[in-house]
């Protein structure tokens, strides 16, 4: 899973070494736009810009939509990484949950132990 | 056993989790020590309660009452004082001793919540416990997840951040 997220962070930064991308990405931040839209913000042919957003599509951080005629962007952002970094952060509380449970399992075999004995 | 053989066991317990489904998360784990012993940690409240809020979730256990019984009731209150105090509460709909705990989870609103089912397996002296949640729908799992309210800013935290760094190197 860590491997997974680096390689989806470096394809990410990839992603976001154009400024015109990082520029999408601080507008669609704003408000949802078409790539029409985004075309005539950034003064680009259409062509252009959709190359654009398809490169930001297949990283994940934008999420595209074709309502109708128009394809409508949105920030797509870490849809699946964050979906990986709650499963991350819900492991790590059972984790230090078993951790705790394992100490105090040792105590009571070792109380079990005690009693067994002693009787 | 002595205490190189214990440590050597435990670090074969991996803790494994995984959503198995839209509404379903599934834990996994390994105990050295027998079904009944695992099975009183999670149903005596003084022993689960030295277990169940580790440091790291930062939020104390305030109290727990637990009638571990088919129907009977359960409330765990959190907290570090009484103002900012919450609980979790529900029923056992099924109890086998050292071997099987089902309770639902009342606390949300709108009436239905997840339903936990916690077994317990012999395993070679040890025991296996699969800790399972059932939640109503695809989107309480997400919240639950996400935690409170913290998945839009939070994403646009981190996105602030990743341009801003993106910003100071060119």
């Amino acid at each position: 899973m860590v491997q997974h997220a680096h390689n989806a962070l470096d394809a990410s930064f990839a992603a976001l070494s154009d400024p015109t991308r990082r520029g999408v990405l601080e507008r669609l931040a704003r408000a949802d736009a078409s790539i029409t839209d985004l075309a005539d913000t950034f003064h680009m042919t259409l062509t252009g810009m959709k190359k654009h957003v398809g490169i930001l599509e297949q990283v994940g951080l934008v999420a595209t939509e074709k309502v109708g005629r128009v394809r409508t962007c949105r920030l797509g952002f870490i849809g699946l990484e964050a979906e990986a970094a709650w499963i991350e952060r819900y492991r790590q509380t059972w984790v230090d949950r078993f951790d705790a449970l394992d100490a105090l399992v040792d105590e009571m075999k070792m109380k079990e132990k005690m009693d067994g004995s002693g009787r | 056993m002595d205490q190189d053989d214990s440590a050597a066991a435990r670090t074969q317990n991996m803790t494994k989790v995984e959503r198995t489904s839209d509404r379903e998360m599934r834990v996994t784990r390994s105990f050295d020590a027998p079904p009944h012993v695992i099975f009183e940690a999670w149903t005596k409240p003084d022993l689960f309660m030295r277990w169940w809020a580790p440091k790291s979730m930062g939020m104390p256990i305030r109290s727990c009452e637990m009638d571990v019984r088919t129907g009977g009731s359960y409330r765990l209150e959190f907290g570090k004082d009484a103002s900012d105090s919450f609980a979790f509460f529900g029923k056992y709909i099924e109890v086998v001793p050292n071997a099987r705990l089902v309770w639902t989870n009342e606390e949300g609103e709108g009436g239905e919540g997840a339903v936990t089912t916690v077994t317990f397996e012999e395993k070679d002296g040890g025991t296996f416990l699969t800790f399972h949640e059932l939640y109503p729908s695809k989107e309480a799992l997400d919240e639950s997840l996400v935690g409170m309210d913290s998945f839009m800013p939070e994403q646009f935290d981190q996105l602030d951040a990743l341009l801003a760094d993106l910003g100071a190197a060119t």
